[in-house]
């Protein structure tokens, strides 16, 4: 048999029918649902009069809308109610499990779905929401959908799918301590851009990539999409087995022992070729941090940001030029030291308690800067408990910062978490567009080590500072 | 769906890369539970001003751009989050074809789904009509499916690319769902094969 990439099996394993000059109907394990972008999909279920097909391969849970704030669980508005309430008859008509506001197994759809087991290697993973390429840290095929694909999938399990190439990204190397997960994927945005990506899918190899833990591989994996990628994989390991071993969902028994050996051929042959390959070189990272209002402006933090005249290209130095006047920002100048106003620590790409643990490290015994406003948002409710077990939420709240209740939060800022026009903000999330947290807010994207040194200082912080004293 | 066979149309320039999709229909206009009623929030942020009212340096408020069917915009459009809301506010607005050099891969999916045409053209072409509508912004172009090409400006003829099964799908006003339902038979056959 000709050699094949770990995606070039998973898609194999999965093409019910192929005909010519026609995109595949591709099977899909796991069809992951939301508050967001599944109302209009019932809807047309019902118009047509049909069911849902596998009900059983459908997990839904509420988390862009709902509130975070642990005084007053309040839903922000009218129409994020109706829109909550709307999930739960649906999946109550339909026969759907519903992770409900409140439910103590609720919280991010990307960070339940392999915290309860449902991810695992091989299975091909759907939601309607872009950041579903995270699961792709197991091995998984996983990618985000619009809603008439939704309705897709709940009506047939599949989709219709042209397969896409293959880019391997490897990072070889060993990242210095203060350079995380986080700084790898910002990294490989500002190389190749927003779109360098697009129309691939990611395999991230080399010994920088096996040496992450599952956390962290799920944040590189989470932001495939900010290079354009629809989804990001990593070939499964001993770390993905460990970590699913025993979760509600996995594989028990006779039936674990037959999976892991399943899924240790999930692993690109000797002598497969990518259609391309791009390299970075883990020695050389340092924290990262962007500057402008898409994931790809980024840079080192120890560095200046462009000057205008760094761009040859028309258009792009008229759309960075157009982003240093939102971001209020002077070209060809330092970034470390600028003022900020909130830091928030949560979201699909850093809400795990690896990088709970992380930003505790920098907040414990240190107090939060005057005037900063610093959210921490845990991914789910099992983290939660899991940081209050550990005792990190008091170190977060003897800091002063805000010890919040699982949800999208900052990141999309539909739920009543916001920045104010102006405000500029260190973010552990994973887009820095214009008014992406919140009309007029500013958006500098980072690691979980980076916004918590942010949060300590009150201003642009490069960790390192913090963690060498 | 509705059918796409030939569009001729004034169009609408805008000149800005990587339009995400954030700008196109921010997050808090999600909420709502239908597809219809999007048009208005299409741009909110560079549409109205803080009291509300419309930006008059915002193209989309320009008379000019009244009644128009095609946008022209920078590389990598509608990059950013799955949402397909874009395209219902984009749709909602009136248009019917976007024009660009590039587009993100999911926005570019749920355009094809909800008859929005995205024509990808060289930067040349593009430079080319950008400049023109933007000299004269009652410049018609003309997109034409069944040959998968753009005219106007006199003499420019471009060719633009789209997957067979696509175009089958604009040409005809199918929706996806039905064709894929049509392989029941094959589906529960894989089913049974891999439980």
């Amino acid at each position: 048999m000709e050699p094949r990439t770990l995606f070039q099996k998973v898609w194999d394993n999965h093409v019910v029918v192929q005909e010519p000059d026609r995109p595949a109907v591709l099977y899909i394990d796991l069809h992951l649902i939301h508050e967001v972008t599944s109302p209009q999909a019932f809807t047309g279920l019902r118009e047509r009069g049909i069911t849902v097909r596998r009900p059983d391969k459908t997990v839904a849970t509420m988390d862009h809308s709902t509130p975070t704030d642990p005084k007053a669980l309040k839903v922000i508005d009218d129409q994020a109610r109706v829109q909550l309430a709307m999930l739960e008859s649906n999946c109550e008509e339909f026969g759907i499990t519903c992770y409900s506001l409140g439910d103590s197994r609720n919280g991010i759809v990307h960070v339940i779905g392999p915290e309860r087991g449902f991810t695992q290697p091989g299975k091909t993973i759907v939601c309607g929401d872009s950041h579903t390429s995270t699961h792709g840290a197991f091995g998984a095929l996983a990618f985000g959908i619009g809603t008439s694909e939704v309705e897709h999938v709940l009506a047939t399990q599949c989709l219709l799918q042209r397969k896409p190439k293959t880019l391997e990204v490897r990072v070889d190397g060993r990242l210095m301590p203060g350079v995380t997960a986080k700084d790898i994927i910002l990294a490989l945005c500002a190389k190749i851009g927003t779109g360098g990506a697009t129309g691939y899918v990611i395999e991230y190899t080399g010994s920088a990539i096996e040496s992450l833990d599952m956390d962290g591989r799920m944040t590189v994996c989470n932001m495939s999409i900010e290079a354009g990628a629809r989804a990001g994989m990593i070939a499964p390991d001993e770390a993905t087995f460990a970590y699913l071993k025993g979760r509600e969902f996995a594989p028990k028994g006779a039936d674990w022992d037959a999976a892991v050996e399943r899924w240790k051929q999930l692993r690109t042959d000797d002598g497969a070729t990518y259609d391309k390959t791009v390299t970075i070189d883990a020695n050389t990272l340092g924290p990262m941090i962007t500057y402008g209002t898409n994931p790809g402006m980024g840079m080192q933090i120890s560095e200046s940001t462009p000057k205008v005249d760094a761009f040859d290209d028309g258009s792009q130095k008229a759309a960075y030029e157009k982003a240093m006047r939102y971001m209020d920002l002077e070209p060809g100048a330092p970034l470390a030291g600028q003022k900020v106003d909130v830091v928030f620590i949560g979201s699909c790409t850093n809400s795990r308690i690896s990088d709970l643990r992380m930003a505790a490290g920098v907040f414990s015994g240190r107090r939060v800067a005057d005037g900063v406003r610093t959210l921490v948002v845990p991914g789910s409710h099992d983290i939660k408990k899991q940081a209050e077990a550990e005792g990190l939420d008091r170190i977060f709240k003897e800091a002063g910062a805000e010890w919040r209740e699982p949800g999208c939060s900052m990141c999309i800022a539909m739920n009543g978490d916001n920045l104010e026009p102006g405000q500029y903000a260190v973010s552990t999330s994973n887009r820095n567009f214009e008014g992406r947290q919140g009309k007029g807010g500013r958006t500098f994207l980072a690691s979980p080590l980076t916004a918590a040194a942010a949060a300590i200082t009150g201003e642009v912080t490069d960790p390192r500072s913090l963690l060498l004293s | 769906m509705a059918k796409f066979t030939t569009l001729t149309s004034h169009a609408v320039p805008l000149p800005a890369d990587n339009v995400d999709t954030d700008q196109i229909i921010p997050a808090r206009f999600l909420k709502v539970t239908d597809k219809h009623g999007l048009g208005d929030s299409l741009f909110c942020d560079w549409r109205y001003l803080k009291d509300g009212s419309p930006n008059p340096d915002f193209v989309l408020n320009e008379a000019a751009s009244q009644g128009a069917q095609i946008l022209i915009a920078g590389d990598n459009f509608g990059s950013g989050s799955s949402r397909e809301h874009a395209p219902w506010a984009l749709v909602g607005w009136g248009l019917r074809a976007i024009i660009s050099t590039g587009f993100a891969d999911i926005f570019k999916s749920n355009s094809l789904k909800n008859g929005l045409l995205p024509v990808e053209v060289s930067p040349e072409v593009y430079k080319q009509l950008m400049q023109a509508v933007q000299l004269d912004r009652t410049t018609k172009i003309t997109i034409d499916l069944p040959t998968q090409s753009v005219t106007g400006l006199g003499s420019l003829e471009a060719t633009f690319p789209i997957d067979a099964f696509s175009k089958h799908c604009l040409l005809e006003g199918i929706d996806q769902l039905g064709y894929l339902l049509s392989f029941d038979e094959q589906i529960t056959g894989y089913e049974q094969q891999r439980p």
